[in-house]
């Protein structure tokens, strides 16, 4: 799956063409014969599927289907709701992390997530942003200041940001707030950034900074994103794959997927029949 | 494409330290962890000792003339009849004055009073009332009922305990009736349904579990009243279902036993701790099943 | 608790004007009647608690407010005493009470698995449905004891050694006294605070909590970072009717306070409040005494400060009210 490499061509926006895309990298991520339920419901069947690192990988699938459930296994975030739990694998850099006795803070210190809805906590943007680097990290007032000017200039918030630095995150607009948790995010420094539908309550001009912005991060990090809309997915992804009914249906490079799906529910699903 | 200035990745986070604070950071969640779940053990700890108190020293004292016997001087062979009585009296009597009322009340906020300013006074004292120190409702009834008529009787008590409920079923009602869909209502207006009609036989029959519930815990909290009985029934040694006499009731004769220095009043007051406390609580446990299976 | 509400505004839909509608006006006039019913309740609960303390007023002007006399066979009676019991009691209370139910609420919303929750939680608001005598009984014939035995000869051996706080812990260990009365009322107002933290505490939407576990948050981090900054208003609110709660206890204070009217400094010295006052003294007062007038202006008194707490309370627990 990792060895198809085709034409190349830069993914331009707006449009529906999909970047074909390099040769996709090695895994970051390795998801092996995985099992998810929600009590006695089968959630997620059999999925195994490989996150190249420092690329980007969409997941695409109609409500229900399940992509949304397995990036919640990427950071362990099941584990908080008793009841929930996995099988098999999934291996960060090797080492699986759906094993009992996994440290859950340092995992997901190294696996980030951006959700669907803009989360910034009641206080304020610089406090925002340093609250989840004190966790991890012993850093000086001056190494602090740099480290959110750093995160707010990755997640191009700075120039807006920066003479508001000590008011209220919850004064900000949607898309920035948006970015705002994207730039508490990176600011931790993890390895992997899950991103869940991050654009769904978003306009359409704050979505095209977002989808911007996740190109502009892959050259650091790994990223996997579910989204609902398939241009956005044609748009960001190197590597897309379509979940149906909790089974991974069809993965590849985005341009294969979204111009020769192998698999005729990919197609119907691609064509708009369903979902 | 994006005009984005982008500054290098700063030097790789030092993994030792992050491990340090973690250690650290999960020592004080685990510490704060024990501290609720001990905090949580102190609380039940203390409903164990007031349960397991009143059932030991009440059952002692629990024999068939408490409930045959009235309250008699100590020494002699007494019960608790009178007091009984008399309690089940003016709960009564002032669930029925004052759910009427709280309903009234409840409906008036729901479904008349939305974002009006009287509305808003309305809750907010009733909200008030429903807090406020249930001495002075005892003191305040003193003052309008038992100085201007002559003296303590058991409407005054009926009065002070009917102002106590009133506020509780005012709130369930108002929450219940809250939660009754607007669509309901329309569709019943729709018919050409007068108004008054919806929210009897709509409003308040989707509601009715609700209420009783609210009542029930009304009924509950007034049952152990006793401050505000101190200033208005007064209490009465004597078998008395005469409402405009001083009137007994179990809270008040347990808090006259239980700090009298006989032996046999003591325990007389614990067997009716313990009876009022079972009532109390299994008002409480029962209205609590009801909603839940109301739900 | 009773009080959680959820209050959805607008307007409910209005039947159409219908000529005849004497069942409709004679039914809103009715309910509105209620509701002015009740503003009369609180406003003649002012009126007659004040006209009833007015000759108290006026016998001994505004020093009664501070004033630590309380002598019947002298006519003399001030308030200093038992609001300062009552302030301090209630106080102590909270203090106790907070952390309490901060660990409570912590635990019935992040972590008990869920099958513990409603029985827990059903079991510590069973607490708060204990009648107040009750309370008093278990205080005077079980705790007091165990506090004069136990508790204070310990207390006074170390804390009582220290320097700057010792005098807190200092005197004969009676049983009763202001920190028995204290540590009752804690326990009586724990269910209420920890109820409204455990309510605001769940309002938090889970997908902040979320983020912060995303960042790698330990669950207290969760709490303290991001749940408890959401809600502390209310979390005051709570702790704000807890102390409206503890200040008008009337009847578990009086078994267990001791009954003195003096300021003492230690914690284990006798006391009383404004609401054991009333209750003790009522029946030694003659109708249309200045003693009985004494009473009921501590009754007004204890109204103003209840009314101020509460309607404060109130005023932080809105947006909780709003949904």
């Amino acid at each position: 799956m990792s060895d198809q490499a085709t034409t190349s061509a830069r993914p331009s926006l707006g449009t529906m063409q999909a970047r074909s895309g390099a040769a996709l990298n090695e895994a970051k991520l390795a998801i092996r014969n995985l099992d998810f339920f929600y009590g006695a419901h089968k959630a997620l069947k059999g999925i195994g599927l490989d996150i190249p690192a420092r690329q980007v990988t969409g997941m695409i699938g109609p409500s229900g289907c399940g992509k949304s459930t397995l990036l919640r296994v990427l950071n362990r975030m099941y584990s908080l709701y008793p009841g929930q739990r996995a099988e098999g694998q999934v291996l960060l850099d090797g080492e699986n992390i759906i094993e009992e006795g996994v440290d859950l803070n340092a995992l997901r210190s190294k696996v980030g997530m951006v959700f669907q809805k803009p989360t910034p906590f009641p206080m304020t943007i610089y406090e925002n942003i340093a609250f989840g680097v004190r966790l991890h990290e012993q850093l000086s007032k001056a190494q602090m200041d740099e480290r959110v000017e750093w995160a707010l200039t990755r997640a191009a918030l700075w120039s807006e940001a920066k003479d508001r630095l000590n008011t209220s995150a919850m004064g900000m607009s949607g898309g920035q707030q948006q970015r705002l948790c994207i730039a508490r995010t990176i600011a931790v420094r993890p390895e992997v950034i899950l991103f869940d539908e991050p654009t769904s309550a978003l306009d359409p001009i704050s979505t095209l900074k977002i989808e911007e912005l996740i190109d502009e991060l892959k050259r650091d990090f790994t990223i996997a994103i579910v989204t609902h809309n398939m241009q956005q997915a044609a748009r960001c992804a190197d590597q897309v794959a379509f979940f149906y009914l909790g089974e991974l249906i069809e993965v590849a490079p985005a341009g294969q997927l979204f111009t020769a799906p192998k698999h005729p529910k990919t197609q119907e699903y691609i064509t708009g029949r369903f979902g | 494409m994006s005009a984005t200035t982008q500054p290098a990745l700063t030097p790789v986070k030092d993994l030792k330290v992050a491990a340090r604070l973690g250690r650290g950071r999960k020592r004080t969640d685990l510490i704060i962890r024990s501290l609720s779940l001990a905090a949580t053990g102190i609380g039940l700890v203390f409903l164990a000792s007031i349960l397991v108190t009143l059932f030991v020293k009440g059952f002692g004292a629990m024999d068939l003339a408490v409930f045959t016997e009235v309250t008699k001087p100590p020494g002699s062979e007494g019960g608790l009849l009178n007091a009984i009585v008399g309690s089940l009296i003016q709960v009564a009597l002032a669930t029925l004055i004052g759910t009427p009322i709280g309903m009234l009340v409840g409906t008036y906020l729901a479904e008349y009073a939305r974002g009006s300013r009287f509305g808003d006074v309305v809750r907010f004292v009733s909200d008030i009332l429903l807090s406020a120190p249930s001495i002075l409702i005892g003191l305040f009834v003193y003052q309008l009922l038992v100085l201007p008529f002559g003296g303590f009787s058991g409407w005054a008590g009926v009065a002070a305990l009917a102002i106590i409920i009133i506020p509780i079923v005012v709130r369930t009602t108002e929450d219940m009736l809250s939660l009754v869909p607007n669509t309901l209502r329309e569709a019943v207006i729709g018919l050409g349904a007068p108004k008054w009609k919806m929210i009897v036989l709509v409003s308040w029959r989707s509601a009715i579990s609700g209420i009783i519930t609210g009542v029930l815990l009304g009924i509950a909290r007034i049952a152990g009243e006793t401050a505000p009985l101190l200033f208005t029934s007064l209490g009465n040694n004597a078998w008395s279902t005469d409402l405009s006499a001083p009137m007994p009731s179990l809270p008040i004769t347990i808090y006259s036993y239980a700090g009298s220095p006989f032996q046999d009043w003591i325990e007389l007051a614990w067997a009716g701790a313990l009876l009022i406390t079972l009532a109390v609580l299994l008002l409480n446990i029962g209205a609590r099943s009801l909603l839940g299976r109301g739900k | 608790m009773s009080q959680a509400t959820t209050m959805t505004t607008g307007a409910r839909p209005v039947a159409p004007r219908r000529t005849g509608s004497l069942g409709d006006a004679l039914f809103a006039g009715a309910c509105q009647a209620a509701g002015a019913f009740v503003l009369l309740l609180l406003g003649g609960i002012i009126v007659e608690l004040f006209i009833g303390g007015l000759p108290a007023f006026r016998a001994f002007g505004l020093s009664f407010l501070w004033s630590t006399e309380w002598d019947p066979v002298a006519e003399v009676f001030g308030a200093g005493v038992s609001i300062y019991g009552t302030i301090v009691t209630a106080v102590l209370a909270i203090i106790f009470a907070v952390p309490l139910a901060f660990g409570v609420a912590f635990t019935l919303t992040e972590l008990a698995p869920p099958w513990l929750r409603r029985p827990v939680g059903t079991a510590v608001e069973l607490l708060a449905a204990v009648p107040s005598i009750i309370y008093g009984m278990w205080g005077f014939f079980l705790i007091a004891p165990l506090m004069a035995q136990y508790v204070q000869p310990t207390l006074i051996d170390s804390l009582g050694e220290l320097p700057g706080i010792g005098f807190l812990f200092q005197g004969p260990p009676f049983g009763t006294g202001i920190l028995t009365a204290a540590l009752i009322l804690a326990i009586m107002i724990l269910p209420f605070i920890a109820a409204t933290m455990r309510d605001v505490f769940e309002q938090v939407p889970p997908v902040y909590k979320e983020s912060a576990y995303g960042l790698g948050c330990t669950t207290w981090e969760v709490m303290r970072g991001v749940v408890l900054p959401y809600t502390r208003i209310s979390v005051a609110g709570g702790v704000m009717l807890g102390l409206g709660r503890a200040l008008g206890e009337t009847m578990a204070v009086t078994f267990v306070i001791g009954n003195a009217n003096r300021i003492t400094t230690t914690l284990f010295g006798p006391g009383n409040t404004i609401a054991s006052v009333v209750a003790l003294e009522f029946g030694e007062s003659e109708t249309g005494s200045l003693k009985l007038s004494s009473l009921l202006a501590l009754g007004f008194i204890l109204f103003v400060i209840s009314f101020v707490v509460l309607a404060t309370s109130r005023y932080l627990l809105r947006s909780r009210l709003k949904g």
